[in-house]
């Protein structure tokens, strides 16, 4: 403590920026900017990327059957069902559901539009999800033609949620055949497609009367308790025919992920976006200290004449360049909040503000902040004490 | 040693400001330009010296010289016994701690109020606590008059008091020489004259030493000691 008021001094960095308040404004408008562009790039980036899974987070499944020939949710290929029949041959296998996977087109009762919907068939009484209500609302689906749709769905699917509370019998046409909304169901959309429904696979068949016979496109395999999946994951691989490709949930997750951030152009256009808001950070915070030390260029030679270390001075734009980046961080952090909860009403992108990303963005406001200070600091070389009197 | 007293080595060890054969140049090859020849000066503690002569006869280097602000490039300086010739920046520095400074203009810091300004050179000092260099601060403005005006920044100070106030910010330093640049240059008579007595009646209580360039005739007359210089040598009228 007494260290402490001993070592105290006149604050004025603070005082520099503080009693130029227009500037300080201009700089503090300036960093949350930039603060904003990388918080939304990088929360779109990575809002993208966990919503291209959001169906695939909710399967009761510890391994996953694929096609091999299957690239993404998008275009699903399909692989014998008799594979899920040899995998329970293992004896570690508890159970497996088998599930048809396809995007139909589902045509708005409203507006009469069509627009395409992941569409999801299984056997009613198979576990499909690890929500335990769905089994009660599956059972609607024993009547051919029902479907369950995801209320989380994008509205351009048609006020369906709306009218089904209301008590209205909710009909309208999928791939061109008559269904019948028996249930809501909470999922919502992912990057691929915008809303979801769940039927019977007899149904499912009926909406695609073209798949081949014995053909699924998802296979859920649950494993007993204490079995490792990793495990019985490299004895399917050995057991099971080259036509079938076998992962754990998280890896299904990835693979998903994976396809979005490699074949695609979102991760390299969202990081290049918030690369260059801190650009245009850089250049503001260095445009703001470099002004701010030649404008006090007399100042500062004044305080080397009188005997302080040219370190010290450096200290002063070094904690000008702090105090901004944290004054600058605030109102981006919050802003940032208030967007994310804007994109997560507006698109239902599965946009959060998480702790990691919240410590990166500070992370290169502060890089930018003292990248900047060090460069405006060449400009204190300029003052020569000599050149005051 | 203790014996010579009267011999010009031991006067020079003992005097505050100690200058001989100092000569100075500017420029490099066709261009150089000498602005000092030869300089000898001493001045011992306590003592005002005014420097005068016409502009541009090398005043204001020998100034800098002596504050240590410029390195030595031939003769020798001592300031307090320090031999500035050779000095590196670190000593050089160090040294500027104890050697207070008034310019022409007055130099203030714009975004610290008249009390802040004159604690960045109570800062100066070590070992004090905050509150007591805050409060020597004060009693410097008090002693300059400006007891009244602790929270104003220079902006809303006249000419006058923001010379007064730089007075304080070199006194409060606490320096054992004080160099002054012309401090009356932008005041007016009557406000020049009440900042070069209270310059000299502080340095005096302060036991200082004062080096002070000045054009003004109307203050000479408190000076201990005149110095007249003329195309960069020195002419000592008493």
């Amino acid at each position: 403590m007494n260290q402490f008021w001993r070592s105290r001094r006149i604050p004025l960095a603070w005082l520099l920026l503080a009693r130029q308040p227009m500037r300080l404004g201009v700089a503090l408008a300036g960093i949350a900017f930039a603060g904003i562009l990388m918080f939304m790039q990088l929360g779109f980036r990575d809002g993208l990327f966990e919503a291209s899974v959001t169906v695939h987070k909710l399967f009761d499944a510890d391994l996953v059957l694929m096609s091999p020939r299957t690239m993404s949710s998008i275009g699903m290929a399909g692989f014998p069902r008799r594979r899920l029949v040899q995998a329970m041959a293992d004896p570690e296998v508890s159970g497996t559901t088998p599930v048809h996977w396809n995007l139909l087109l589902w045509r708005n009762p409203q507006t009469r539009n069509t627009r395409s919907i992941l569409t999801l068939g299984f056997d009613p009484t198979d576990p499909l999800f690890t929500d335990p209500t769905l089994t009660e609302k599956a059972k609607a689906l024993t009547q051919k033609g029902r479907v369950l749709f995801d209320d989380r769905s994008r509205p351009e699917f048609g006020p369906i949620a709306e009218w089904f509370k209301q008590g209205t019998v909710v009909e309208t046409e999928v791939a061109g055949k008559r269904v019948r909304v028996a249930e809501l169901v909470s999922l919502g959309p992912s990057f691929g497609a915008d809303g979801n429904m769940l039927t019977s696979r007899e149904t499912f068949l009926q909406l695609m009367p073209g798949t081949p016979p014995g053909s699924i496109e998802l296979g859920l395999i649950r494993l007993k308790p204490g079995a490792d999946p990793a495990q019985v994951a490299a004895r399917l691989k050995t057991m099971l025919p080259s036509d079938v490709s076998i992962y754990t949930k998280k890896g299904f997750e990835e693979f998903e992920k994976n396809y979005w951030r490699s074949s695609t152009a979102i991760g390299f256009i969202f990081t290049l976006g918030a690369g260059m808001g801190f650009v245009v950070g850089c250049v503001i915070v260095y445009q703001i200290l470099y002004s701010d030390v030649s404008d006090h260029l007399p100042e500062y030679a004044t305080l080397m004449a009188m005997g302080y270390r040219l370190a010290g001075l450096l200290g002063v734009v070094a904690r000008e360049a702090l105090i901004l980046a944290m004054l600058g961080y605030l109102p981006a952090y919050l802003a940032g909040q208030g967007l994310y909860a804007l994109v997560r009403s507006g698109t239902r992108l599965p946009v959060e503000m998480d702790p990691q990303r919240a410590l990166l963005v500070f992370g290169m406001i502060l890089v930018m902040c003292m990248g900047s200070a060090a460069f405006a600091m060449r400009r204190l070389a300029d003052a020569d004490p000599a050149e005051i009197f | 040693m203790v014996a010579a007293v009267s011999s010009p080595s031991a006067r020079a060890s003992s005097a505050t400001v100690a200058v001989e054969g100092l000569s100075h140049w500017y420029g490099h090859a066709a261009m150089r330009r000498q602005v000092l020849q030869g300089v000898d000066l001493t001045i011992t503690p306590g003592e005002v010296v005014l420097l005068t002569g016409p502009s541009g006869c090398g005043k204001t280097t020998l100034l800098t010289l002596v504050g240590a602000l410029r390195s030595v490039q031939q003769g020798s300086v001592r300031v307090f016994g320090q031999e500035l010739h050779g000095a590196g920046r670190d000593v050089r520095q160090r040294l500027r701690r104890s050697i207070g400074m008034i310019f022409q203009g007055h130099n203030l810091l714009r975004c610290l109020t008249a009390e802040q300004n004159v604690q960045m050179g109570s800062d100066l000092l070590e070992g004090l606590s905050y509150r007591a260099r805050r409060d020597q601060a004060r009693q410097w403005l008090r002693a300059v008059g400006l007891g009244d005006e602790l929270g104003k920044l220079p902006h809303d100070l006249s000419g006058g008091q923001k010379q007064r106030v730089a007075i304080a910010r070199a006194l409060a330093a606490r320096p054992r020489l004080l160099l002054a640049d012309e401090p009356t240059a932008a005041l007016d008579s009557r406000t020049g004259r009440e900042v070069v007595d209270l310059l000299q009646s502080l340095a005096r209580e302060q036991g200082c030493g004062v080096l002070m360039v000045t054009h003004d005739p109307r203050i000479l007359d408190v000076a201990d000691r005149l110095v007249r210089m003329e195309d960069g040598r020195l002419m000592q009228d008493g």
